[in-house]
């Protein structure tokens, strides 16, 4: 009988919660600080190394082509001669430019689209959504060809491409949230108590609404810079002289048989940062999966004690 | 059910319905022409555009276009001159489709067999591997995880093909490339919500009530446990049955996704606009096939489909 107990948590979970609870939260905090720290290094290398590094991300030299990791080329050079280390660091600044801020944009605006979808319902939701749907099916790739077209090429046109459908998704999830909140016994307090629709969407929905919102918004940015790669790399995105990852990638492709080290250096950059991005949004899409009801009942408590209190 | 299978159809037809005007006015007013390639005159690209009938009002080349697709007939390809849109379809279908169904297969049972065992183990290591393994399968893009393998297992190992689609060890790259994602969603549902499955009463009673430990789990948590997987498969088989242009392009795979992005950059109006509409139609049914098997499968959403919704 022991046996059983023990084998599934939830035997056991009774005795002690509160102490693994405690951990479980404590050991999240800490993997957020480790991911946070590689970005953190990984931004301070995309600004510095463009900045102090001997070589320029866009100098070509015939004499070192194609060479080998060394002291002087840390990620050995390309098939022009270009220092690897220096370029993939730059490639890896406009990565992060393109999709932290794509996802501010994207995030913004489907905050807003999402919110008064929600609030408004009826038509204007239908419209909104609809339109979503069908803006969301056509390819993004189009998008940025036709922008980078009429403004030219660079990170602007990538991003102002990115965010034409972008906001889609997070709209739907914060829509759902506000359709939920909306039902709420807070809600309909606000709404006896008279406050404008603007203050109970703004000041008491949204808030409530954070925890999605924030997830979302991580998860935006590995999203957009797999998406910028992606173009860049199949040459519709960032242009020479200039390069992104995706770029950088694409370029040794054709060398990948005789010098490997060139796509793995780009390859690793770009995977270490997608990855801890993606885990950091895991993290906290766990730790607010568990906290967000009790967040809620706990405001909902709140706000009825505070009705209740005579005046 | 019924009704409610209809409404999703006829929906579907009207976005469908938008979605090709949508495409086909954004992609007539990108700059360059399908005829312009390199060496070749303005007059013979004006030529060319006359005998296509590309220099008519746009307004009056939509009729024309949507006339033909009611009736059936998508046009025919301006870059592959003579090849119709629906034999293009024909052609890279085939090679998407059966990549996709043998990746889709292979996420389903490794995620769900890796999903249970991290539920169930009591190994905290396993737990860890499984966990790191799944995080790093969703976390890396589709070209990186592709030219990982292509170089450890067709050029410094050499025990596996590195293009083409011949044999069925060719599939095996490409569709393990296209499954890591998938498996490593459908790893983690199926562990998450296992795990919050067994902690409830019933399973630890139906334990108490002398139940095998495999018992419980497979016919008893699982059955609970898996709709929200089931849920996911409209999206995995949409994102697998309409190809990944990276994946076939590393891999040299003539599919629906390189024809597609091929279209893009050649200006072919005709094939994106047939490629978006077929794509688009595979989304739907894919949709709809998932909301229908998970309606079918549980009482809940059944009930919730033929009620209010309907």
């Amino acid at each position: 009988m022991r046996n059983i107990m023990f084998r599934f948590r939830g035997g056991r979970a009774k005795a002690a919660p509160q102490k693994q609870e405690k951990s479980e939260y404590r050991k999240a905090g800490r993997k957020l600080l480790v991911y946070g720290i590689i970005l953190g290094i990984w931004a301070l290398l995309a600004v510095l190394v463009p900045l102090f590094w001997p070589f320029s991300y866009s100098e070509q030299n015939a004499d070192i082509r194609n060479q080998a990791i060394s002291l002087t080329h840390w990620f050995g050079t390309d098939r022009f001669g270009r220092d690897l280390f220096a370029r993939v660091w730059y490639g890896a600044g406009i990565s992060l430019l393109v999709g932290i801020s794509s996802a501010l944009i994207n995030g913004m605006a489907g905050i807003l689209a999402g919110a008064f979808s929600g609030w408004l319902g009826g038509i204007a939701d239908m419209a909104l959504m609809r339109i979503g749907d069908v803006i969301s099916s056509i390819p993004s790739m189009i998008y940025v060809i036709l922008i980078m077209l009429a403004a030219g090429s660079g990170p602007g046109s990538i991003i102002l491409g990115l965010c034409v459908a972008g906001w889609v998704d997070m709209a739907r999830i914060v829509r759902g949230e506000i359709l939920r909140l909306k039902e709420t016994d807070f809600a309909c307090a606000a709404k006896m108590e008279g406050l404008s629709s603007m203050r109970i969407l703004f000041r008491h929905l949204l808030p409530n609404a954070a925890g999605p919102i924030v997830v979302n918004l991580i998860f935006l940015i590995p999203q957009a810079i797999f998406t910028e790669s992606f173009l860049s790399f199949l040459g519709v995105g960032i242009a020479a002289p200039a390069a992104s990852l995706g770029t950088i990638i694409q370029e040794a492709r054709s060398q990948m048989a005789l010098c490997p080290w060139q796509m793995a250096c780009s390859l690793a950059v770009l995977c270490v940062m997608l990855l801890c991005l993606n885990a950091a949004g895991s993290v906290l899409e766990d730790r607010i999966g568990s906290a967000g009801e009790d967040r809620t009942l706990y405001r909902l408590d709140n706000i009825i004690a505070d009705k209740s209190r005579p005046e | 059910m019924l009704r409610y299978t209809g409404k999703r159809i006829v929906t579907g037809i009207l976005s469908l319905f938008v979605l090709a005007t949508a495409t086909f006015f954004l992609i007539h007013f990108m700059p360059g022409s399908p005829f312009q390639s390199g060496a070749v005159s303005p007059q013979v690209v004006d030529a060319l555009e006359k005998e296509y009938g590309l220099s008519e009002p746009l307004i009056s080349q939509y009729f024309s276009y949507m006339g033909n697709l009611l009736r059936g007939d998508p046009g025919i390809s301006y870059t592959e001159p003579g090849t119709g849109v629906a034999e293009i379809i024909g052609r890279t279908w085939p090679l998407t489709a059966s990549l996709g169904i043998t990746a889709l297969l292979t996420a389903v049972i490794t995620g769900t067999a890796l999903g249970i065992l991290r539920a169930v183990t009591k190994y905290r290591a396993v737990k860890s591997v499984i966990s790191t393994g799944e995080m790093l399968a969703a976390g890396i893009p589709g070209f990186a995880a592709a030219f990982l393998l292509l170089y450890v297992f067709s050029m410094k190992l050499k025990v596996l093909p590195v293009s083409g689609l011949l044999t069925p060890a060719h599939y095996v790259l490409p569709a393990v490339t296209l499954a890591l994602y998938p498996a490593a969603v459908i790893c983690r549902l199926t562990g998450n919500s296992l795990e919050a499955e067994l902690r409830k009463e019933y399973v630890v009673f139906a334990r108490m009530k002398g139940l095998s430990r495999g018992r419980t789990v497979f016919t008893h948590a699982l059955k609970n446990a898996y709709l929200p997987v089931l849920r996911y498969l409209g999206p995995a088989m949409a994102y697998l049955l309409t190809g990944s242009f990276a994946v076939e392009s590393i891999f040299n795979i003539p599919g629906l996704g390189r024809e597609f992005v091929n279209s893009i950059t050649n200006r072919d109006y005709t094939l994106i606009l047939g490629l978006t509409v077929f794509m688009g139609t595979v989304v739907i049914l894919a949709n709809l096939l998932t909301d229908l098997l998970c309606a079918w499968l549980d009482p809940r959403t059944r009930r919730a489909v033929s009620g209010d919704v309907g």
